[in-house]
C-alpha cells in the first residue's frame, strides 16, 4: 500500500497538531511575523515566497483541484438534501429544511434494518474469508522456487481482477444455471439440480465465492511486494538459530508483512459497508432479496427507481458516515495497539 | 520438505484451473450450438462446433455501435484521467511544497468519504451531463489509489537529474515534461492500463446516466442481454427495453468473449510493467 507510510514513522508523541497537519489551505493567512517558535526546524516560509518559487507546481494542481471540488466534494455538500425536501427540477440542494425527518423515517423503517443486517453479514463474510486468503496465497507463492512457474500462477490469478463485473456475473449465471457445470457435477453424484441464483440461502455463498475468485490473486500483489523487502539476513539468522520453514514463516515472514496486512485491513474495514453494490445489483432478483438486498441496492431502488431522493440521500449519508467512523476507529486502534496506522 | 513442495505446486495448479475454468467454459459455449448448451453438454470443449453465433453477433449494428462507444469512452476517459492524475501526483511528490499535506489530505479524504450515489446523480443531472459522454468519463477521473501509487513512484525518482535541470534554469513545467515523464514509462503504462480497464469495464455510470441505446457502452449491451435472459430480470431491465425474447446462452457467451478480448490481448504486454510499477510504488514512499 503506498499511502503515507513515510510520514507516519517518527511522529512526535506530544499529540496536538504538528506543523504538517496544520490546515494550510491556499487561503491561509500568512503568519510571517507571528511568534516564531524556535523548536520548529522547518524554516518558515511565507505563502508569497512559496508561490513565487513554485507557482508552476501550484498551477499544475489547479485542474485536479477543480475536478475534486466539483465531482467529489460537490456531492458531499449535495448530501444536504438529506435534510431538505428535494423537488426534481428544483435546486440541487433542495427547497426547504425538514430537519431530521428523513433520518427518522429510515430509523423507523423495518426494511432498512433488514438490509442493514444483510449488509453487515455480507460485508463481514467477505472480510473474514476474503482478507486472509491473499496472505495465504502470497506465502505459498513465496515458497515457489521455480521463477517461471511463479510468474505463470501470478499472471493467471491476477486476470479475474481485470474483468468487468458484468462479465463475472454473466459467467456465474452460466456456471450456476440448471444446465451449468456446477449442477452437472451435482447431478453426477446423483443430486437434484439447484437453481442457485433463485435461492436466497445460496446468495451469500455465491457472492463471497465469486468475490474471492476475483480478488484473491490481485490481493497478493502488495504482499509479494512487501515480501521482497524482507532482509535475507533475518532468514539466515533464523536458520542459524535452528528455525525450520514453519518457524521462519512465523517469526520472520509474517512480521515482515505485518504493516501491509494492517494497512489493508484498515482499508477493508472502511469499505466494509460498501459491499460490491454493482455485483449485488446484477446478481440479485426479487426471489433473493431476503438475503441479497443491501443498503446500497435498497437506497438505489428507493432513490433512483422510486424517486425518493431525499430519503435515499439520508440513508447514503448514514452509510458513508459509518464507513468513515469505522476507518478512523480502526486506524486509531491499530496505532494504539500495534503502532502501525495509515496516518 | 519435498512433500510440501509438491503439495504446494499442486495447490497452485488447482488454483490456476479454478481461475481459468469460467473463461474456458464461456469460450467453449461461444462455439457451441444453443441446443447442446441447453442440454448441459458443454463444459470445456465446444459441442456442435460452429461460428454462426459469432457471425450473428458481429452483424448486429447496435453491438458495433456500442463497442465503438466503449472504445471512445475508454480513450477519452483515460486521457483525462491520466492528465489529472499525473499532474496532481507530481505536485504531491514535492516534499518541500508548502501546503502539500493539505493537498494530499483533500484527495485522500475522498477515499474514505464520498457523496454517495444520490447526490452524484443529482449533480450530474443538474450539470446537464445526462445522455452525454461526460457523465461516463468525468466523475471517476481521479482514482486516489492510482494517485498515491504515482506519487510514491515520483518520490522515488533520483533527485539529482531534476536538481541539475533546475540549475540549468528549467522551470517545473520543463522538468516535469522533459525529465520526469520520460523516466516514468513503467508507472505511466501501468496507470494507462488501470484506467483503461476501469473505463472499459464500467457499465453502471452508463446504466444510470444514459437512456439512449445508441450511446451505450458494450458492457451495458451485455448486461441487458444477461438481464433479459435471466428469468427474473431486475427492475432496470424493463427500463432498458432492448430485450424481446430470451437470449440464448451462446449469444451471451460470444458477446462476453468479444468484450474481454481487448483486455486479454494487452494484458500480457502490460503485465510486466504493472508488477514493477505497483510494486515500486508500494514498497515505500
Amino acid at each position: 500500500m503506498p499511502l503515507t507510510q513515510d510520514e507516519q514513522s517518527p511522529r512526535p508523541a506530544t499529540g496536538g497538531p504538528t506543523e504538517d497537519t496544520a490546515p494550510d489551505g491556499p487561503t491561509a493567512p500568512v503568519p510571517a511575523a507571528a511568534a516564531p517558535t524556535a523548536r520548529r526546524r522547518k524554516q518558515r516560509q511565507t505563502w508569497r515566497q512559496a508561490f513565487r518559487r513554485d507557482w508552476q507546481l501550484y498551477s499544475l494542481a489547479l485542474l485536479p483541484l477543480i475536478f475534486l471540488a466539483i465531482f467529489k466534494y460537490g456531492p458531499m455538500v449535495g448530501n444536504v438534501i438529506a435534510f431538505r425536501r428535494f423537488r426534481p427540477g428544483g435546486s440541487i440542494f433542495g427547497d426547504e429544511w425538514v430537519g431530521l425527518r428523513y433520518i427518522d423515517m429510515f430509523i423507523n423503517d423495518p426494511s432498512f434494518w433488514h438490509v442493514f443486517t444483510n449488509t453487515v453479514v455480507l460485508g463481514g463474510l467477505t472480510l473474514v474469508v476474503g482478507f486472509p486468503l491473499p496472505i495465504v496465497l502470497a506465502l505459498l507463492l513465496n515458497e515457489v522456487r521455480k521463477k517461471y512457474f511463479k510468474k505463470i500462477v501470478q499472471s493467471i490469478s491476477y486476470l479475474p481482477h481485470f474483468l468487468s463485473v458484468v462479465i463475472v456475473v454473466g459467467m456465474l449465471m452460466q456456471l450456476l444455471s440448471l444446465e451449468g457445470t456446477v449442477n452437472q457435477i451435482i447431478g453426477a453424484f446423483g443430486g437434484e439440480g439447484i437453481p442457485f441464483l433463485q435461492r436466497p440461502e445460496w446468495f451469500r455463498a455465491v457472492y463471497v465465492g465469486s468475490e474471492v475468485w476475483q480478488t484473491v490473486g490481485w490481493g497478493t500483489i502488495l504482499y509479494l511486494a512487501a515480501l521482497t523487502t524482507i532482509d535475507d539476513s533475518l532468514y539466515e539468522a533464523a536458520r542459524i538459530d535452528g528455525a525450520g520453514r514453519w518457524r521462519q514463516t512465523w517469526h520472520v515472514t509474517l512480521p515482515g508483512i505485518r504493516p501491509t496486512m494492517i494497512t489493508l485491513l484498515i482499508l477493508n474495514i472502511g469499505m466494509f459497508l460498501n459491499v460490491g453494490f454493482e455485483k449485488v445489483l446484477l446478481l440479485y432478483n426479487p426471489l433473493t432479496y431476503e438475503t441479497a438486498d443491501v443498503i446500497s441496492t435498497y437506497l438505489y431502488r428507493v432513490g433512483l427507481v422510486s424517486n425518493n431522493l431525499s430519503y435515499a440521500a439520508a440513508i447514503g449519508l448514514f452509510q458513508a458516515l459509518i464507513g468513515l467512523a469505522m476507518v478512523l476507529s480502526a486506524n486509531l486502534l491499530s496505532r494504539r495497539m500495534v503502532g502501525t496506522s495509515l496516518w | 520438505m519435498r512433500v510440501f513442495r509438491a503439495a504446494n505446486a499442486a495447490a497452485l495448479v488447482l488454483l490456476c484451473a479454478v481461475m481459468l475454468y469460467p473463461f474456458i467454459t464461456v469460450l467453449a459455449q461461444s462455439f457451441s450450438s444453443a441446443g447442446a448448451i441447453k442440454a448441459g453438454q458443454v463444459n470445456v470443449w465446444p459441442v456442435g462446433f460452429n461460428v454462426d453465433t459469432y457471425t450473428a453477433v458481429m452483424s448486429n449494428g447496435m453491438f458495433w455501435r456500442n463497442y465503438g462507444n466503449t472504445v471512445l469512452y475508454t480513450v477519452v476517459g483515460t486521457a483525462i484521467a491520466m492528465t489529472l492524475t499525473t499532474t496532481y501526483a507530481y505536485v504531491l511528490s514535492k516534499r518541500h511544497l508548502k501546503g502539500r499535506n493539505a493537498l494530499i489530505g483533500i484527495a485522500v479524504f475522498t477515499m474514505f468519504f464520498n457523496g454517495g450515489i444520490v447526490p452524484n446523480y443529482v449533480l450530474i443531472s443538474s450539470l446537464g451531463m445526462k445522455n452525454t459522454m461526460w457523465a461516463i468519463v468525468l466523475p471517476n477521473a481521479i482514482s486516489v489509489f492510482n494517485l498515491l501509487v504515482m506519487k510514491s513512484f515520483f518520490e522515488n525518482l533520483p533527485k539529482d537529474l531534476e536538481e541539475a535541470a533546475q540549475i540549468d534554469g528549467l522551470g517545473w513545467y520543463g522538468i516535469f515534461a522533459r525529465i520526469v515523464l520520460p523516466l516514468s514509462k513503467a508507472v505511466i503504462a501501468t496507470m494507462v492500463l488501470f484506467y483503461s480497464v476501469q473505463y472499459w469495464n464500467d457499465w453502471f455510470a452508463a446504466f444510470l446516466y444514459l437512456d439512449k441505446s445508441e450511446l451505450f457502452p458494450v458492457t451495458l449491451f451485455l448486461r441487458n442481454l444477461i438481464a433479459g435472459a435471466s428469468t427474473s430480470a431486475s427492475e432496470g431491465a424493463a427500463a432498458a427495453g432492448t430485450t424481446t425474447a430470451l437470449v440464448s446462452t451462446n449469444i451471451q457467451a460470444v458477446t462476453m468473449i468479444l468484450t474481454v478480448i481487448p483486455i486479454l490481448c494487452i494484458y500480457p504486454f502490460v503485465q510486466r510493467y504493472f508488477v514493477s510499477g505497483v510494486m515500486l510504488g508500494s514498497i515505500k514512499g
